[in-house]
């Protein structure tokens, strides 16, 4: 039985990692070898990875990717905290609506979006803008904050904040010294998800950018060139599809635990 | 050390909900009171308004004689226990307890000393270092006490705070809690539904019932004369018995035969209903081949089926059923909604819970002569509950003259 699980779990892992091996490959081939179908590479080289970060477009497209994506996720998170404490401590007239609300605009099919969006943006004069992708990056990350969010402060005991008021602290010192500490690995993990979200979005960056001014890594990759106009690209767009994914897989690594204390944080109840 | 005064305290939540009406309640300084009620009477509401933890919609609350309606939580010096303990689990036990004094800005040897001191007094000293999660149930209540006492507030408040605790533990945590607050001498306001443990701890006891005080009073006197049909039914265990009563030729008709009443409560009777309820306690019944001739005057003797004997080993309860009509009024519905006993099965009849000398040979099955105390027996006013045979706050039974 075991050993039958065994064998399924290798299946889906390498069914998974297959087309990532295969990237990693290409990125370390050159030009010569690039298409002889091997996936370990018989010459290894680094020549693609020297060429992307000595073209202009590659590093901008990288600045543009960290800058949009730390922006979006630092003002979703921020939002989505403040409304997620609202959800779930405050009863207001329209609670359901909001929460209804966001949920469906996080089902909403983004790509009918992208048409009026340029339209609005082009009117607007944010289009091709880092404004122009932060802005729908919010919009669209912010009802999975709430929503991971609100689940999370759900979970921690409100008596304690009762208790820390009736201990001598300010409502900001409740906040600070008793909630936030139990409430951070819920925000960690909504933070990490809404960046993802952001580092990974091709709709959009491709959609709302014309030129390097704005244009994200993976908008980026597909106008990639070789090192002059005639080169074949592949090696030199693998090797940026390497660079991009490794801060997601180090962020999951890193904060994978946190991520697992975060969901299941519902052991802090005495 | 503080007294506090509600004056004519009401809550009214947001949604209407009116939790408290009108509650006026003295507790001097140094004084341990008791708040107990049935689930959802206002008792946490009450204790969440001396806190300032809930605004209070009318009337006026002083601390030290100072009005505090409007002061913050933090600035009344008053410390809470929780039912739920809310201990902060992200810090050790130690620094649980010093929370309230860093807020405070004592410094640190200060800070160490009273920890320490708290610790001592609580058996926490070995945990210090340990975080909550890692704690028994009686160990994280100890740790509530201990943040609670460290500071020396003015007062505390505690919300059931042994509710948690299995049986055994909550006897034991009941007297450190009593030894605690003796030996501090800080006025204490207790919140439980647990009648033991509020005819056990407080100095003084108030009962609830739905926003309002029903009586306020030492133990024994709320148990000897309950002011009216809710606190005589609520305080006692096995409670009280109460049996249907009607006014016939100058006697009162009951299911025990007619009982003589004095002149006290026939004065009284004049213009009350005709229909009445009886109270009973149990250790007010006893075996009439068990009484002697002196006390026999005192009372009257009935013979009914004996349906259960349950021997205590110091006194046996014995339950019977006798013929007639059962008392009914709201606050005894309530009562046994509260005592999860509505929906039992009864039977025709009503049940008579009696507690009777280990001597008695009263037998499962058989008729037996049982004399009943009528100088302990009440007599209710089913429309408002008042108790009939209360003069100057006591109560004398039905026979006074
Ligand atoms: N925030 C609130 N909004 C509206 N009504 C409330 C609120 N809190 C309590 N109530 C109502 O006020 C009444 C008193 O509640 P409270 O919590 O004081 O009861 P309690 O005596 O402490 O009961 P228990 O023994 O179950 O703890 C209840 O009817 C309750 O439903
Ligand atoms: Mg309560």
């Amino acid at each position: 039985m075991k050993l039958r699980w065994g064998l399924l779990d290798a299946v889906v892992v390498v069914f998974a990692l297959l087309p990532v091996l295969w990237i990693v490959s290409l990125s370390f081939k050159t030009t010569a070898t690039l298409t002889d179908g091997n996936l370990i590479p018989r010459e290894w080289t680094l020549e693609n990875y020297r060429t992307i970060f000595q073209t202009d477009q590659f590093v901008r497209a990288l600045v543009n990717s960290i800058g949009i994506a730390l922006i979006s996720t630092t003002i979703a998170v921020v939002l989505g905290t403040m409304a997620a404490y609202a959800v779930a401590r405050l009863d207001f007239p329209g609670k359901g609506a909001l929460v209804g609300v966001s949920l469906l605009i996080a089902m909403f099919p983004q790509v009918s979006l992208v048409s009026p969006l340029f339209d609005i943006e082009r009117q607007l004069g944010i289009f091709d803008t880092w404004l122009g992708l932060i802005l729908p990056y919010i919009t669209f990350s912010l009802p999975l904050a709430i929503y991971t969010l609100s689940a999370f402060f759900k979970q921690i005991p409100w008596d304690l904040e009762k208790a820390a008021k009736m201990d001598g602290a300010t409502q900001a010192q409740a906040f600070r010294k008793v909630i936030a500490p139990l409430a951070a690995p819920g925000v960690f993990t909504s933070a990490i998800l809404v960046f993802i979200f952001c580092w990974n979005d091709f709709l959009f960056a491709i959609s709302l950018t014309s030129t390097e001014r704005s244009r994200t890594v993976p908008a980026a990759l597909s106008f990639f060139t070789g090192a002059s106009q005639f080169e074949d690209p592949t090696g030199a767009i693998s090797a940026a599809a390497v660079v991009i994914t490794i801060p997601i897989i180090l962020f999951v690594l890193f904060f994978q635990r946190r991520i697992v204390a975060g969901l299941t944080s519902g052991a802090v109840k005495g | 050390m503080a007294d506090i005064v509600l004056d004519k305290v009401s809550k009214k939540y947001p949604d209407g909900t009116v939790a408290v009406r009108d509650v006026d309640l003295e507790i001097a300084d140094g004084e341990f009171v008791i708040l107990v009620g049935p689930s959802g009477c206002g008792k946490s509401t009450i204790l969440n308004m001396i806190a300032g933890l809930e605004d209070i919609s009318s009337g006026d609350l002083r601390i030290d004689g100072e009005r505090v309606n409007d002061k913050a939580p933090r600035d009344r010096d008053i410390a809470m226990v929780f039912q739920s303990y809310a201990l902060y689990p992200n810090m050790t036990v130690r620094e649980n307890m010093a929370f309230p004094l860093r807020l405070a800005k004592l410094d640190k040897a200060t800070i160490d000393e009273k920890v320490n001191d708290a610790a001592k007094v609580l058996e926490l000293t070995a945990l210090l270092d340990r975080k909550p999660a890692n704690l028994s149930g009686g160990q994280r209540q100890r740790v509530a006490m201990g943040r609670a006492i460290v500071r020396n507030p003015k007062a505390f408040l505690m919300d059931e705070p042994l509710s948690n605790l299995d049986a055994k533990l909550r006897v034991q945590m009941r007297t450190v809690v009593s030894r605690l607050q003796r030996r501090l001498g800080t006025t204490t306001v207790y919140v439980t539904h647990d009648q033991t443990e509020a005819m056990t701890l407080g100095d003084r006891v108030v009962i609830v019932r739905a926003g309002a005080i029903q009586q306020v009073g030492e133990p024994q006197q709320l148990y000897d004369h309950p002011a009216n049909l809710f606190v005589a039914g609520f305080i006692g265990s096995p409670s009280m018995n109460f049996l249907h009563a009607s006014v016939a030729d100058g006697r009162l008709r009951t299911a025990l035969g007619d009982l003589p009443i004095g002149s006290r409560v026939r004065g009284l009777l004049s213009d009350a209903p005709e229909n009445l309820i009886i109270g009973i306690r149990p250790e007010h019944f006893e075996d009439a081949a068990l009484v002697d001739e002196a006390a026999r005057a005192k009372g009257t003797e009935f013979e009914a089926p004996v349906e259960l004997v349950e021997s205590m080993g110091s006194d046996k309860y014995v339950y019977f059923t006798v013929e007639g009509e059962r008392a009914t009024s709201a606050e005894l519905e309530e009562l046994a909604a509260d005592a999860g006993a509505s929906d039992l099965p009864t039977g025709g009849g009503a049940n008579l819970v009696t507690r009777l000398s280990a001597e008695s040979a009263v037998k499962e099955g058989e008729n037996w002569r049982v004399w009943v105390n009528l100088e302990k027996i009440h007599l209710f006013d089913p429309s408002n509950g008042r108790n009939l045979t209360l003069h100057e706050g006591r109560a004398a039974g039905v026979t006074a003259e």
